[in-house]
């Protein structure tokens, strides 16, 4: 389905990324890993357009996605949620996921109808599947850190995405919040039939639900295969000792 | 005699660059740390002129008044700028940067008014000292004394700025603060204070400028606006925040308004902004400032 | 927001009954309310919704009134026409500044604002052949009135009085199209863009092009008020663009609050009745604005609505929500 091949990134002096290959089957869940400076998250900027390859193309479903431009990933049926929380501060719940499904269908061309009509429904689904219901009066800017990680997914999903790239989804949380987080996200995911393709730190997190593991290190992929395997792997252990 | 008068017009170009960095050098250091446009900046090389003009009103008829005069002006107008800083504008910090920018407006609206009141309408002028009344010949054409002095004060004055920033720990911290002031925050310094000493040092740069000029131009109200324009190009040209690119943008905008006037006579209302929006659309960075996110 | 209460048609209505208080002063004092508050509404398209500080409003306000103003004194081309002329003057110059403000942000956008509107307003001051120069536009005709005296109830009234019956009507019904629009699905967008572009971004909006919409509808409304604003002052002059006025609606509209749909309003009128009662006393006019502004910052940062809005929140026990679902 995602298929990066050869991507590099280079700022300046400083070589982001170097070479990097993946390809996420449909259905699949597959983690990106590898320490700080590992350049997971440039990796993840290469994908979604908001950085462009130096190298390399970038293929999702046959179609080029190489530097795609960020309002088009939607549309291409890529969504993405973001490390810091990055909502709609003074909308409510309900306004924010309604807000995204109102952007993905193109109802932005309306200037006359009222806004709060549309996609209710779909919105009330949306945000019963995900646990945010009884919360969609509340303003997104004044809830729990763990809530809105949330609503991220909420506006994630709202564009419908057939491949969803989640940056450190549990950073932040507390065991707790990291159990429930996860197992929303399995849910989600059988649900909707959805790829993931995220990035993480807790290595706990990771092998409990990855079926693909890819290890960067310095910008190089070092290692990538099911979780046994990168378990097992010398180099990943070498360059993991300490750090976990 | 072509070459001559193309060189009184770049001396003359280059005595408003340096004079226009005197006053933009400040307006460019609050920008660079306290991320404030501050539109008050004009209002208070204003004030720093007016505060000249009734100094040396008051020491009459001592011949040399000028000197004192002209402290006494910057003085008052860090004076003022500490006033400011400390009781009113530290609580505008954490809300949006449109407060802050409306914050200063009214400061130019408030002390603009304020000097009209004590000050009048009519235009004021300041003689020059003595011992600068005179003129001096070169590649035959005349230049002023105070406006050699001028050039050779603010080119010292840039100078010592950049030993200052470069050499000091209080210029360490002010280029910190200007590439992450959280940072800095974090680390433990009194950002807190940081921001009211630029902001002092700032006020003093336009008070003392304002006294600088009140010689060579009319005291006249509107003289902060123009000026706080002129300015703004300047900073625009060289790019927010940088040192020498406030430098740089004076020599370039000083030299443009000194032949541009003679190519385009009606230049100077359009001209301005017309090159603003050309760098803004172009380089909106300016020559030496940092590419935006 | 979302209460019930028809707001636009109780306003109108209110508004209306000016001429009956048979006043000169109170219905010319009004005109100008209304056409202003048409100014600052179609601002806080801008600031209020997308989040953009425009410093250079007025020059599609003042493009607005020349156009309008021209046609009428010099071509003798009808009223309607010459007002949708002056609308659209100000949407297409704010199409082609626009084009290049929102490829910037905050402080940048601002100031490229100002510069754009600047050099409008040089070149009109300075083209004496087409736009007076200096001396600007005067002896603007009004529209052909006689008409209205024929409307049942309407009859005797004085010429200012049918302006403003008419201007009335004009604006309100601007206002309440700038009211479908603001609560409408692109109107929704534009909120996620002032909140957070980078998501905005995320979730399909083409940001830099759903700000240039909101520009160009924000500049052609301008021009609308500026046209009805050149014949109410029986004249246009170049300061009509110059950037103290542009200071001034930005002004207006924070001073309403810029975060609810009415504030706009209720600042223009704030600002209307104080300018003429302060300038009757004292020529300081300038500095009671500072201070006024600076009570606002420190005091009252939502404006005179959204003080009198969490007042009430405060009474009502509401807080953290609304019963939007």
């Amino acid at each position: 389905m995602l298929e990066i091949r050869n991507v590099t990134k280079t700022f300046g002096g400083f070589t982001a990324v170097s070479d990097v290959s993946l390809t996420v089957d449909k259905g699949q869940i597959a983690a990106v890993i590898g320490p700080n400076g590992a350049g997971k998250s440039t990796f993840f900027n290469l994908i979604t357009g908001a950085l462009r390859p130096d190298t390399g193309s970038i293929t999702l479903n046959g179609a080029d996605i190489t530097g795609i431009a960020a309002h088009k990933i939607c549309g291409a049926g890529m969504g993405r949620s973001f490390q810091r929380t990055n909502i709609f501060p003074k909308l409510t719940v309900f306004e924010n996921v309604q807000a995204a499904y109102i952007a993905h269908r193109g109802r932005g061309h309306n200037f006359w109808s009222p806004a709060e009509s549309f996609y209710r429904d779909e919105t009330e689904a949306l945000l019963r599947s995900i646990g945010l219901w009884d919360q969609r009066g509340t303003i997104g800017g004044i809830m729990s850190y763990g809530n809105q990680k949330q609503l991220e997914l909420g506006l994630a999903l709202a564009s419908d995405p057939a491949l969803l790239l989640l940056d450190e989804p549990t950073a932040g949380m507390s065991a707790n919040e990291t159990h429930d987080a996860i197992r929303l996200l399995e849910k989600i995911a059988g649900e909707r039939h959805l790829t993931l393709l995220f990035t993480e730190h807790d290595m706990e997190v990771v092998f409990s639900i990855a079926q693909k593991i890819a290890v960067l290190h310095q910008g190089r992929k070092i290692a990538e295969g099911k979780p046994e395997e990168v378990r097992a792997d010398p180099e990943v252990r070498r360059i993991y000792l300490g750090h976990h | 005699m072509a070459a001559q008068f193309l060189f009184s017009q770049f001396l003359s170009g280059l005595t408003t660059a340096i004079f226009l960095f005197l006053v933009a050098s400040g307006l460019s250091l609050v920008f660079g740390v306290l991320r404030v446009l501050n539109f008050a900046h004009g209002t208070f090389y204003m004030l720093g002129a007016y505060i000249a003009w009734q100094a040396v009103t008051w020491l009459a008829p001592a011949k040399e008044a000028f000197w004192p005069a002209a402290l006494l002006a910057a003085l008052a107008i860090a004076a003022l700028g500490l006033v400011v800083e400390r009781f009113l504008f530290r609580y505008l910090y954490d809300k949006e940067e449109l407060y802050q920018l409306l914050f200063t407006y009214a400061l130019v609206l408030i002390l603009g008014d304020a000097a009209k009141m004590l000050w009048g309408t009519a235009q004021l002028s300041v003689a020059r000292p003595p011992v600068l009344d005179g003129a001096i010949t070169v590649f035959g054409t005349l230049l002023p004394t105070y406006n050699l002095f001028v050039m050779i004060l603010g080119s010292v004055i840039a100078v010592g700025f950049w030993v200052i920033l470069q050499r000091t720990s209080a210029g360490r911290m002010i280029r910190a603060a200007a590439m992450d002031r959280e940072m800095l925050g974090a680390l433990g310094t009194n950002v807190g204070w940081l921001y009211t000493g630029v902001f002092v040092v700032s006020s003093f740069l336009a008070g003392l400028s304002g006294a600088l000029v009140s010689p060579i131009k009319a005291i006249v109200p509107g003289m902060d606006v123009e000026i706080i324009v002129e300015a703004f190009i300047v900073v625009v040209i060289g790019g927010l925040g940088s040192f020498w690119g406030t430098f740089l943008g004076a020599l370039i905008y000083g030299q443009v308004l000194s032949f541009g006037i003679l190519i385009f006579p009606r230049f100077s209302i359009f001209s301005v902004f017309a090159l603003m929006a050309v760098i803004l659309i172009v380089r909106p960075w300016g020559l030496l400032g940092r590419p935006l996110k | 927001m979302s209460k019930r209460i028809p707001w636009t048609l109780i306003i109108f209505l209110a508004a209306l009954t000016i001429p009956w208080l048979g006043s000169r002063y109170y219905t010319f004092l009004s005109t100008q309310i209304v056409i202003l508050s048409l100014f600052a509404v179609s601002y806080n398209l801008l600031l209020g919704s997308t989040g953009l500080v425009s410093f250079g409003h007025a020059a599609y306000f003042g493009l607005g009134s020349y156009a309008c103003g021209l046609l009428m004194k010099e071509l003798s081309i009808p009223f309607p026409i010459a007002l949708l002329a002056g609308g659209l003057m100000g949407a297409a110059f704010a199409a082609v500044a626009g084009y290049f403000c929102v490829r910037l942000t905050k402080i940048y956008f601002s100031m490229l604002t100002l510069a754009f509107a600047q050099i409008m307003w040089a070149i009109c001051f300075q083209w004496n052949e087409v736009t007076g120069g200096d001396q600007g536009v005067s002896g603007i005709p009004y529209p052909e009135l006689g008409w209205m005296s024929s409307i049942p109830g309407l009859d005797g009234f004085r010429i200012g009085d049918y302006f403003y019956i008419m201007t009335l009507a004009i604006c309100i019904v601007c206002i309440w199209i700038l009211q479908r629009i603001t609560n409408s699905p692109f109107g929704r967008l534009l909120t996620t863009i002032r909140e957070n572009p980078e998501r905005a971004s995320f979730i399909g909006v083409n940001v830099h092009a759903y700000e240039l919409a909101a520009f160009v509808i924000a500049g052609g409304f301008a021009g609308i008020s500026g046209a009805l604003f050149g014949i109410f002052n029986r004249g246009v002059f170049a300061d009509f663009m110059f950037w103290p006025k542009s200071a001034e609606v930005l002004i207006m509209t924070i001073l309403g609050g810029m975060n609810h749909f009415w504030g706009p309003v209720v600042g223009t009128i704030m600002m209307v009745v104080l300018n003429q009662q302060i300038t009757s006393y004292t020529e300081y006019w300038p500095m009671v604005l500072g201070i006024i502004l600076l009570v606002l910052l420190f005091v009252f940062p939502g404006g005179l609505v959204g003080a009198v809005d969490a007042g009430l929140k405060r009474v009502t026990g509401r807080a953290g929500g609304r019963g939007d679902a």
